[in-house]
């Protein structure tokens, strides 16, 4: 008997607890993605050049690979995560600019910004509702995402526009396997820490973003 | 060729090294899924084709 109340104990408080680590992680990820909406707009306001997404995202990927991980059980760790998501977002400053300038350009950037939100939305409700392990997607998803990048990387030599549009769509499929794979770890306990929960769901919704960008830009184009 | 490009390879070059050995582990420690679990992820990707097809329409 006494076991019984000690099993549903110790159940209740890890639940407690991953329900703690599911509330952080959306508060901190909400509060990164208003900031970068914020350095996006100071990017464009500023007419920073197309090379700041470059030096950005390069900058930012390096910080949150080996800075990050390092921090991530400190209170430095969450000034860290906005310091990567402001840099993100204001790498992206030139890149609305530059849609912006097209004629349908507020459309697809609007579109691409409303279908981020309704994948990741839809994507996390599903991965809550269903409470199902997704454990078992990790090796294919990174398989698929190495390919993508060799096949990011042939394409800049090989400058194939279809090669790219493909690229985009690819890179939203195995983002949203991520969204789940990610939401299913924090569910069941995989993931405790909010800092690195949150920087891994903002890094999907900024591939999520840039990919529906050049998937709206491109096929705009073609009319 | 311009340099953006030259350092944009470099980059995901750099990348795709740091990333190899972390994709190894994870296959290798990957818990298999059966046919439901595949389900269970195809069907929402399916969904997902579907929308950006949906807006790609709209645009």
């Amino acid at each position: 008997m006494n076991q019984n109340y000690s099993t549903v104990a110790q159940r209740s408080t890890s639940a407690i607890a991953t329900n703690k680590v599911l509330r952080n992680t959306y508060l901190l990820l909400s509060m990164t993605l208003l900031f970068s909406g914020f350095t996006a707009a100071l990017s464009m306001l500023m007419n920073t050049p197309p090379v700041t997404y470059l030096i950005s995202v390069i900058g930012g990927m390096v910080i949150a690979m080996f800075v990050l991980p390092r921090f991530a059980n400190s209170p430095a760790g969450i000034g860290i995560v906005f310091l990567i998501t402001g840099m993100l977002g204001f790498g992206l400053g030139p890149v609305l600019s530059m849609y912006a300038s097209l004629p349908n350009g507020g459309n697809i950037i609007t579109l691409s910004l409303g279908g981020t939100g309704v994948i990741f939305m839809g994507l996390s409700a599903y991965a809550l509702a269903t409470k199902k392990d997704f454990s078992f997607l990790g090796g294919f998803l990174m398989v698929g995402f190495l390919l993508v990048l060799l096949a990011a990387l042939a394409n800049i030599f090989l400058q194939i526009p279809a090669m790219s549009l493909m690229i985009s769509a690819v890179v939203i499929m195995i983002m949203s396997g991520f969204i789940l794979y990610d939401t299913s770890r924090i569910i069941h306990g995989g993931e405790t820490n909010y800092v690195l929960a949150t920087i891994g769901l903002y890094m999907t919704i900024f591939n999520i973003f840039i990919s529906l960008l050049q998937i709206l830009g491109i096929m705009s184009n073609d009319d | 060729m311009d340099w953006m490009e030259i350092i944009s390879a470099l980059a995901l070059i750099a990348f795709i090294i740091f990333l190899f050995p972390a994709a190894r582990e994870m296959i290798k420690n990957n818990p298999q899924g059966t046919s439901s679990d595949w389900m269970s992820f195809v069907i929402p990707v399916i969904a997902i084709a579907l929308f950006v097809t949906f807006l790609v329409m709209l645009v």
